[in-house]
């Protein structure tokens, strides 16, 4: 089974959750022995043990750098030492024109691409090629536009993709359903491969050592600490989580909140702490990763995950793997593979404000929902979704060779 | 009849507070040592404008006080600025002892930090014009006799507690809606008080060198000396014209090139050449004009913005949130006697702070309405509200709860 990837992004250069679940989901597959080649936007800075990486530039670009970050910006090195900066439509765009030049050994079986940034571009190769072509649904444009409108020029690439696709993988029920809902795609069409989380890479690391001094002191004069790591943008619901902070605080003064990320969204969320008379307790970093990442999790007595629409969410397994339970919401494809985690409604800021003061008020509470949510992330892997995801290329592959 | 000009210039530089994160908060307890070309390097910005405004200045203002026995002003330090100069430029705090040991420049008692500590901590706030008062001794061996508020806010309850404390005059803005009939152009008793004596500055004049002097667009561009002189002898009814701005007016705010220095030098020489012209310290107006009227201020006044208020450093959320966050504070760092920790605190209350943090023309676009060394008001927030982190840590280290 030979399969190119096209994919937006990768470990360590990843802004969120997309670049992870690929990588994981990859691993799983090459381990199961798929043959990978995984086809990025940008000049990759390190190579794979289980699969080929490329990288796809325009004409006369030598190299293709990822600035800020976020995926919102782009470097172009051109040949001759001029550089240019592209933001993510006329990416998009090149990413798919880079595509059609580049050469690939006809021997390949199925073309797998992974949301609306890289559809086009997967079109295009199936016009080339002629190969089935495998569209895996990590968000939507209405998840990332937090129940607004979001962008007509997103939505007609996913539906023109959607529609164009011979199957769709959905990383949770939840999607499928918006896909259903979004663009009136077929039912049968669409495979629901829930994302996972390799267990082993993590630990809990509470320490002395954390990066995050203050808020360490803190803790140790019984202040109990919320955290959230991820875009400050509007799907993630943080607005919500604000307000409930503030609330809960009334009750018990002694919260942090610790909001890890960047995003388009930050100013707001400044500003609304402090007219909610919040802003001494919450805490906002820039984007993280690695390390300080990894501090963030094990800080937190209660990682809360409160998006308006969230595909699937990876943190707050991450963050359970860490030492730290979890609070999701409803609305989020995580929700669907694990039970012991706080669930609540995104909107529900009644109920958040009464679980963010009983996880401050027992500890036994805290310590029973970690042990429990531990033992579920334990047993977690991707080769579940490996599993599924050769079953739907297995459906593929007969029909296409009949059709040659 | 005899009129004096009153002219009174405000010398402030704040200690920046550079990029500071919450993991900077952890591991470092110096806020405003920013390095490089930054907005936020206190020496770099110390010395572009010493460079640009306060050594040409001086230049000028010694000449003319060498020059002419008639020509005298007052200044304001900040305790803050006169630091800065100790560690960076201490010829300029040289250029500045020249001109007071010709015994023709009086000096202004205020906060030490520039501060706005009068409107949250009486205590602090007295603590800090002892401070200054104490600075202004050793660095230039006077006494101030009169006060002014940071950003000239000014209110009756200040005025009460300047009588109560001695001062023999205080400053506040000339604001039309106060004065009513009146005009600023003559020395004032503050509403309740007993012995102090209130001058107000003639904004319109005072703003017209401060504010439009360079601007192109101003139907009175270029102002020569001449008129200004013309303007103010025409004036009926006015025995003093308080020309109040901030010192940086000469060489920064209106560069070089606008003929500022060139105004600056010329406009005293024509003023004096009439008899009946003079100019006064402030003091000496106190002295030499009589009271015209109480002033009632009820409401605080400032010399800031169309609002004339303290809603650019205290109108929105984030500033109240800052401000109340570091005076509640105050009893803990005082009983630490940890020198350092209750110097870094007062550097924090410096109102600089708080404006940076000022959102009102951020939201119309018109970002450069003002001045600010950050990015945006929320990074100017930010960067303080870390830093507050970190006083909070350090009080957590000595056992205290926070």
């Amino acid at each position: 089974m030979k399969v190119i990837m096209l994919g937006w992004e990768l470990p360590p250069h990843n802004s969120g959750g997309l670049g992870v679940a690929c990588y994981g989901l990859c691993q799983a597959l090459a381990n199961d022995g798929a043959m990978l080649e995984f086809v990025l936007p940008y000049t990759a800075p390190n190579q794979c043990d289980f699969m080929k990486i490329r990288a796809a530039l325009p004409v006369n670009v030598k190299r293709v750098t990822a600035t800020g970050n976020s995926y919102e910006s782009f470097k172009y090195h051109h040949i001759g030492g001029k550089t240019s900066y592209h933001d993510l439509f006329g990416h998009q765009a090149a990413y798919e024109e880079a595509i059609a030049n580049l050469t690939f050994d006809d021997d390949f079986d199925i073309i797998h691409a992974h949301d609306w940034l890289t559809f086009r571009a997967a079109l295009k190769l199936k016009q080339i090629y002629d190969k089935p072509v495998v569209l895996h649904v990590h968000s939507l444009e209405s998840d990332r536009a937090g129940g607004i409108s979001g962008n007509s020029l997103v939505h007609a690439i996913e539906r023109l993709g959607l529609e164009s696709a011979d199957k769709i993988i959905a990383v949770s029920a939840h999607t499928k359903q918006k896909i259903i809902h979004d663009y009136g795609i077929s039912e049968d069409k669409i495979e629901v491969s829930h994302n996972s989380i390799s267990p082993d890479s993590h630990s809990p690391s509470l320490d002395d050592e954390n990066c995050y001094k203050v808020i360490l002191a803190l803790k140790k004069q019984g202040y109990t600490v919320l955290v959230n790591a991820g875009r400050l943008t509007i799907q993630k619901g943080l607005t919500n989580l604000l307000r409930a902070f503030a609330r809960a605080s009334d009750h018990n003064p002694k919260l942090l909140l610790l909001l890890a990320g960047s995003g388009e969204q930050r100013d707001e969320l400044i500003e609304l702490a402090a007219e909610l008379g919040a802003s001494r307790n919450v805490f906002f970093t820039n984007f993280v990763r690695g390390n300080t990442l990894r501090d963030t999790y094990s800080i937190g007595d209660l990682f809360i995950m409160p998006s308006i629409s969230e595909p699937f969410g990876l943190t707050p397994l991450e963050s359970i793997l860490h030492g730290t339970p979890a609070m999701v919401s409803n609305q989020s494809g995580v929700a669907e593979v694990i039970a012991n985690v706080l669930k609540v409604d995104y909107w529900d800021i009644d109920k958040m404000v009464s679980q963010i003061i009983n996880i401050s008020q027992y500890p036994n509470l805290q310590s029973a929902l970690q042990d429990n949510g531990l033992y579920e992330v334990r047993r977690m892997g991707w080769h579940t979704a490996s599993e599924k995801v050769f079953e739907i290329y297995g459906q593929l592959m007969p029909a296409t060779r009949a059709t040659q | 009849m005899t009129r004096a000009i009153v002219l009174y210039l405000h010398v402030h530089q704040p200690y920046r507070i550079k990029h500071y994160s919450i993991f900077d908060a952890g591991n470092n307890e110096s806020y405003f040592d920013a390095t490089g070309e930054s907005l936020t390097n206190n020496e770099y910005i110390i010395n572009k404008v010493a460079d640009k405004s306060y050594i040409p200045t001086n230049v000028v203002l010694l000449k003319l006080l060498r020059d002419l026995p008639e020509f005298k002003l007052s200044l304001s330090i900040s305790g803050t600025v006169i630091e800065q100069f100790e560690q960076w430029r201490p010829d300029v705090l040289d250029s500045f002892r020249e001109l007071v040991s010709t015994g023709k420049v009086e000096i202004v008692a205020e906060t030490y930090h520039h501060s706005l500590a009068f409107f949250y901590s009486l205590t602090e706030f007295e603590a800090q014009v002892r401070l200054h008062r104490e600075k202004i001794e050793s660095v230039f061996g006077v006494t101030p006799q009169v006060f002014r508020n940071t950003e000239l806010s000014y209110n009756n309850e200040l005025a009460k507690w300047a009588d109560q404390a001695g001062y023999k005059g205080i400053l506040a803005e000339g604001w039309d809606p106060i004065l009513g009939w009146r005009n600023s152009n003559h020395v004032y008793q503050p509403i309740g008080t007993e012995n102090i004596r209130l001058l107000l500055k003639a904004y319109k004049l005072s703003d017209d060198l401060a504010f439009r002097f360079g601007d192109r667009g101003w139907s009175d561009w270029p102002l020569t000396a001449d008129t200004f002189c013309h303007w103010l002898d025409s004036s009926s009814n006015a025995d003093i014209f308080n020309l109040f701005m901030d010192y940086e007016t000469f060489g920064e705010h209106q560069w070089a090139e606008t003929g500022i220095f060139e105004f600056l030098d010329r406009f005293p020489r024509l003023w004096l050449e009439s008899s009946e012209n003079h100019f006064a310290t402030i003091s000496e107006a106190i002295d030499q004009y009589p009271t015209r009227d109480i002033i009632d201020m009820p409401e605080t006044v400032t010399w800031a913005d169309t609002e004339r208020d303290l809603s650019a450093w205290l109108g929105n959320a984030m500033q109240a949130q800052a401000i109340a966050a570091i005076y509640d504070l105050r009893e803990r760092i005082m009983s630490t006697n940890d020198r350092e920790l209750i110097r870094d605190w007062r550097l924090l209350q410096t109102s600089d702070h708080f404006y940076y943090m000022c959102t009102k023309w951020f939201k119309d676009g018109d970002i450069h309405a003002y001045f600010s060394p950050y990015e945006s008001p929320y990074d100017g927030f930010m960067n303080f509200m870390n830093a507050y982190q970190n006083l909070r840590l350090r009080l957590a280290k000595v056992g205290m709860s926070v």
